[in-house]
């Protein structure tokens, strides 16, 4: 136990110096080769990855299983040619239709806990789920709801904005620029939403991919005025990174689904919000 | 020739209040020849660009319009600004508009004042562009300013490398 517990120490002092680092270390991404295509013959090609340095490859490849294509009329689109390495994975998408494409993966979860006949009970799992093993109107109850999305935008011909319509779940971009029209130099806002809401106040983080080849990673941070728009102005051709996330209410870490509790079941110290957005953006060359 | 003329004097009418515009636009462009191990020539787009920096209409659009695969429209958003303001809106291939892409060499056209964009176009100030993307090679956008509605002295410009001397004159 002694030893357990200063592991556990060791752990916290890690995580505490790591802490500065930790802002740019493992960043998944969904990268196109192109995000302006033009003819009815266009196929797009796509890398897949978490990393360390934006865009290589450094660390390991994302699964391609959750990796969702929407169609320029919303139709449910696939990926082609999936294939996954040690490092990254790669796939393609067939640009059959004239609009924008978004590929995405968005996920999310829940845990909660709650009374029944005087214990206390943890849940964690999908929302679906939730809805299913937690009765309704248990006692106690308190709910951390999580939610992540990651995703990047191809447009053959014309821009569309139909496949980049918000779900209303987690935080999520709307377009006041296209995503696929963002020319460097040139001023764009994005809008963000969480829930459906405006995201005020939010900081998003855009930093430019080619970070191996700079001294510092020259990542730009933007906050959302009270309607959720950002403005900003990228300096340079290239694709970039786009971050955002909030955290509201109480936290708490919780082992992975299924695993045995151990000791004491703890309820949860309150309700709270949890939720990612990233994308990759080209900046044309004006 | 005398009905052509009668024609003529019958758009000159269906006009109406428009100043009567027989201008044509004269245009050199020249292509420079290039001492590069893979030569492709270039695709290039001419178009006008109204003082709000839009575009005003498409004069010609110099591509692959033959290629077996998608008609050479791959290409096309290569000459991104024209693509961005002008090319994604229009469906390919354009009479009048599409054509093949040219050799090096300075290259003589005229555009007639009473067909395609310039038979809309409005007097005023505008840019005439040439906007020329090479496979392989590089992506250069050339500006000659000039002025529709009345004839003008020719105006040029020079290109630094995909470009050379294009001209511009209302006559």
């Amino acid at each position: 136990m002694t030893f357990k517990k200063s592991l556990l120490a060791v752990a916290a002092l890690g995580a505490v110096l790591a802490m500065p680092l930790s802002a740019q270390a493992h960043r998944g991404w969904l990268l196109p080769s192109f995000t302006n295509l033009s003819g009815d013959s266009a196929w797009v090609t796509f890398d897949a990855a978490v990393s360390n340095e934006l865009f290589h490859p450094d660390h390991v490849a994302m699964r391609t299983d959750g990796v969702q294509v929407l169609a320029p009329d919303g139709a449910i689109d696939k990926i082609q040619n999936a294939s996954t390495g040690k490092y990254r994975s790669t796939f393609d998408v067939q640009l059959s239709k004239p609009g924008t494409y978004k590929i995405f993966t968005a996920g999310g979860s829940v845990m909660a806990s709650y009374t029944e006949n005087g214990e206390v009970k943890r849940f964690r799992g999908s929302a679906e789920d939730f809805a299913k093993q937690v009765p309704a109107g248990a006692a106690d109850l308190k709910v951390i709801k999580s939610a992540n999305r990651n995703e990047t935008f191809v447009t053959r011909d014309k821009p569309t904005t139909e496949s980049l319509k918000p779900t209303g779940k987690g935080l999520e971009l709307v377009p006041v620029t296209h995503p696929t029209d963002v020319i460097a130099t040139e001023p764009a806002t994005f809008k963000f939403v969480i829930d459906g809401k405006p995201a005020a106040d939010l900081e998003v983080t855009f930093a430019p991919g080619g970070h191996r080849w700079r001294a510092s990673p020259g990542e730009i941070k933007v906050k959302t005025g009270p309607d959720g728009a950002v403005k900003f102005t990228l300096p340079e051709a290239g694709m970039y990174w786009v971050n955002a996330s909030v955290r509201s209410g109480a936290n708490a870490r919780g082992g992975p689904p299924g695993a045995p509790q151990q000791g004491a079941v703890q309820a949860l110290p309150g309700n709270g919000e949890n939720a990612s957005y990233t994308a990759v953006i080209e900046a044309q060359r004006p | 020739m005398k009905r052509s003329i009668s024609l003529l004097t019958f758009a000159g009418a269906a006009v109406g209040a428009a100043p009567a515009l027989a201008a044509d636009l004269n245009v050199t462009v020249e292509i420079p020849r290039m001492t590069v191990a893979e030569y492709h020539k270039p695709y290039v787009a001419i178009w006008i660009e109204g003082a709000d920096a839009s575009a005003a209409g498409t004069l010609a659009v110099w591509y692959d319009a033959d290629n077996r695969e998608d008609k050479g429209a791959k290409w096309l958003k290569d000459m991104r600004q024209w693509w961005r303001k002008a090319g994604r809106e229009m469906s390919f291939p354009v009479d009048g508009v599409s054509g093949a892409t040219r050799a090096p060499g300075p290259q003589k056209l005229v555009f007639a004042g009473s067909k395609g964009a310039l038979k809309a176009l409005k007097p005023g100030q505008y840019n005439l562009v040439v906007e020329a993307a090479r496979e392989v090679g590089g992506h250069e956008a050339v500006r000659v300013p000039f002025v529709w509605g009345k004839a003008g002295k020719p105006a040029s410009a020079k290109g630094a490398t995909e470009l050379g001397a294009v001209t511009v004159s209302v006559k």
